[in-house]
């Protein structure tokens, strides 16, 4: 149904109903009101209870000294004020060093994970926006990583990073002669390639979708005009794709920062529950301080002061890009 | 316009940020069992057999006779070895956990100081057969000292020195070694044309951490003072792990591919020709499901420096094993009694131990005689006579974790060709200890 012709009827409605039927009116209109705030209820309450109230909760925790003796109850853990944010943020002893290499690691591995991703996945977008044969099996190619399990995924990367059986050092080492012995992935410092490698395996096929989508709704006869005058692919990308693609591109560098920052999953599959020092990124740290050595106060401070720099970073980027937004808009 | 705008920027940030890092919670169990759902049990068994469908192939027919002797119908989940610790947290946490469950006997004081599991008082024994009836290594393994313990023995283990008799015989090693020196001796023999000596798991915390223990016996320390701080530093505690270490380090003796092994494959390479010994707990059933026959390996008691394994000093293995606890909050109190003494009933223990390679930690039940084979005896011994429990203090699960991954940081440097040196196993044993809860 069109809009001028839903329009139509509820004018003609209002016509044949008269002045007598105001009442009735009003009690439709309230009713309009309340129905998108109806609709939207059940998602609200479901962030309360799945996001919200555990997340105070852990706040909470943070405050307490939360050690086994208490798991049971953990309401009635002792006060421990900021005793498990002074632990955290010890920088002198061996907790607070930890999380800060961490947080350093996790920094730099976030940055290069995201920074390949979007270049990944807006070169493959832009090269499959030309209509040539085949394009449709490469589209479905490249979403592959996107739509396995991810366990499944990571474990199989796991099995292909083992130094000895693995097929990793099968072709860079016995095929390609590269090093002079096997290189170790799975330990040591080469961890952190080997979990670089997997999470923009893993991370690509989501940039390449939101690109591919943005690409669509570049009207085409932008390009034909700067071809007639003259702009060449590289230009073309410069001033009309990417320009285009600047608020697809904002929500997500964004998105793709957070999931990265907080992955959890491909370090605990690759690695187990303790992963090497130079791929030991923030969440199973955290994860690590708090199930494994049963610290669950000083893991929660941790993840309090996590939750405080990611809210940060994104407030801060958030207005950056809708200033210039703005700024662009007027 | 501006305020709205603002609103939005502030609630997508909240939200995003929000699913992004949700912290963990959790509620209040309740206290003390009951039976209000008295014929129904939940019970968690870990991983005993080649796998988890074996497992329930092996314990569903008991789980049937049961039901048939007391019609109390037993629900079986089978649990991985790796995620059975965190289950049982997440449970205590939630006080949602299963009726019955099996843990690893090094957690007993950890879990007991949770509270969540029922104390194994004279009146709870009594309903099993008493105290008695169990191996006393095996009940020093239930929980701290002076206190009910927190779980009943159910499959007992012991480390020993498993040697593959066809590359013995092809490096021309007649006897096997019983002493560190001797193990040094064969593994030089072995180590050539790309086999090796002795396999181990760097990557795998607990059996780190069982390895180091008992070296660390043998070199008079414990990883804990007597009145349960952490205690890891000590030149005994240093020596054990930097002995340890360097079989791959310095002797060489262990492929450098061990560092990151933690899924039991240097039983594999063991079955496969490749690692001359190992040192583990009943692999019996491993080997047979990796086509390796009994003749074709043998066992002796796992080494000690000089000598015969005894206490003290000349301890060559820790008290491995399997205990059965029940939930302190479950609501079928009688029947998961009445559960673990059927599983500790002789009938019960001779077969399952039978079936899994173990020896059962019931002493009547030891008696069988099919609890006499040449491998089982060594176990059986060893339990007697020369193992010891690990400290059974809280913090021993978190002692795993943080010494468990310094040995493992310190099989990657060895095996980077980094130097293994008394400082450097001193520094992350160091680094260890300060990750250990203050007391």
């Amino acid at each position: 149904m069109t809009q001028t012709a839903v329009t139509q009827r509820s004018e003609r409605a209002v016509r044949k109903a008269g002045p007598g039927a105001a009442p009735a009116q009003r009690r439709s209109g309230r009713r309009r009101i309340a129905l998108p705030y109806l609709l939207l209820l059940p998602a609200l309450l479901l962030e309360l209870l799945v996001h919200l109230v555990p997340m105070v909760m852990g706040i909470g925790m943070s405050f307490k000294e939360l050690t086994q003796f208490f798991i049971r109850d953990w309401s009635s853990a002792p006060w421990a004020g900021l005793d498990n944010y002074r632990v955290a943020i010890d920088f002198d002893a061996p907790v607070g060093q930890a999380l800060l290499k961490s947080f350093f690691t996790t920094c730099l591995f976030t940055l290069a994970s995201v920074a390949l991703c979007w270049l990944l996945g807006t070169a493959a977008a832009v090269f499959l926006q030309e209509n040539f044969r085949g394009r449709g099996f490469l589209r479905t190619l490249f979403l592959v990583p996107y739509a396995l399990p991810v366990y499944a995924a990571v474990i199989t990367w796991a099995f292909m990073f083992q130094r000895d059986n693995g097929l990793i050092n099968h072709v860079l080492h016995d095929q390609l002669g590269i090093g002079d012995s096997p290189a170790f992935w799975l330990i040591g410092d080469n961890s952190f390639w080997a979990l670089l490698t997997v999470s923009v395996w893993k991370g690509w096929p989501f940039a390449f979708l939101t690109v591919m989508a943005g690409l669509q709704n570049i009207p085409r006869d932008m390009y034909e005009a700067a071809a007639l005058d003259g702009a060449g692919v590289w230009k073309q990308i410069r001033h009309i794709t990417l320009p285009s693609l600047r608020q697809v591109n904002q929500v997500l560098v964004l998105v793709l920062f957070l999931w990265t920052f907080n992955d959890f999953n491909t370090p605990f599959v690759l690695f187990g529950k303790a992963a090497p020092e130079a791929a030991d990124l923030i969440s199973l740290h955290i994860y690590q301080s708090s199930f494994l050595t049963w610290n669950f106060g000083t893991g929660s401070a941790m993840s309090v002061l996590l939750l405080v720099f990611l809210l940060l970073v994104t407030g801060v980027y958030l207005l950056l890009t809708t200033r210039g937004r703005k700024a662009s808009d007027a | 316009m501006r305020t709205i705008r603002a609103a939005v920027t502030g609630a997508v940030t909240l939200s995003l940020v929000f699913a992004a890092t949700a912290c963990g919670g959790g509620t209040a169990g309740g206290s003390g069992g009951s039976n209000s759902q008295p014929k129904t049990l939940t019970y968690w068994a870990t991983n005993q057999g080649t796998s988890l469908e074996a497992d329930k192939k092996i314990l569903q027919p008991e789980l049937d006779k049961f039901e048939k002797q007391t019609g109390i119908k037993v629900k079986l989940e089978v649990i991985p070895w790796s995620d059975l610790l965190n289950r049982i947290l997440t449970a205590t946490t939630s006080g949602q956990g299963p009726d019955v469950l099996n843990i690893g006997n090094t957690w007993s004081a950890s879990l007991q100081s949770t509270g969540a599991l029922l104390p194994w008082d004279e009146k709870n024994f009594g309903t099993i057969g008493g105290k008695d009836r169990f191996v006393d290594s095996a009940l020093g393994s239930t929980g701290a000292p002076g206190k009910d313990p927190a779980a009943v023995p159910l499959y007992s283990m012991a480390y020993a020195l498993y040697y593959n008799k066809k590359m013995f015989a092809d490096a021309g090693i007649t006897k096997p070694p019983t002493t560190w020196a001797e193990v040094d001796a064969a593994g030089k023999k072995l180590s050539k044309d790309g086999k090796w000596g002795i396999g181990v798991e760097g990557s795998n915390l607990s059996n780190n951490i069982h390895q180091v223990f008992v070296l660390g016996k043998q070199h008079g320390a414990d990883f804990f003072t007597p009145d349960g701080k952490a205690d890891f530093t000590s030149e005994g505690a240093v020596a054990a792990v930097k002995q340890y270490v360097d079989l791959m380090a310095a002797g060489k003796i262990v492929a450098p591919g061990n560092a990151e092994y933690a899924q039991n494959q240097s039983l594999s390479d063991f079955a496969k020709n490749r690692t001359g010994m190992v040192l583990w707990q009943t692999p019996q059933q491993t080997f047979a499901a990796q086509g390796m026959s009994e003749d074709q390996w043998g066992v002796v008691p796992a080494p000690v420096a000089s000598g015969a394994p005894g206490q003290g000093a000349q301890t060559n293995s820790m008290v491995a094993g399997i205990n059965i606890s029940v939930f302190k909050n479950t609501k079928n109190l009688d029947g998961a009694l009445k559960f673990v003494k059927f599983m500790t009933g002789d009938e019960e223990q001779i077969l399952l131990n039978k079936t899994y390679g173990s020896v059962p930690p019931v002493k009547s039940a030891q008696a069988d005689p099919a609890f006499n084979s040449a491998s089982l005896a060594v176990i059986r011994d060893t339990l007697a006579k020369s193992a010891s429990a690990l400290p059974q203090v809280p913090e021993e699960s978190q002692f795993e974790t943080v010494v468990g991954t310094a040995v493992k940081e310190l099989f990657a440097d060895a095996a980077a060709g980094r130097p293994v040196t008394t400082e450097s196993v001193k520094a992350k044993l160091d680094k260890a200890q300060q990750q250990m809860p203050k007391k």
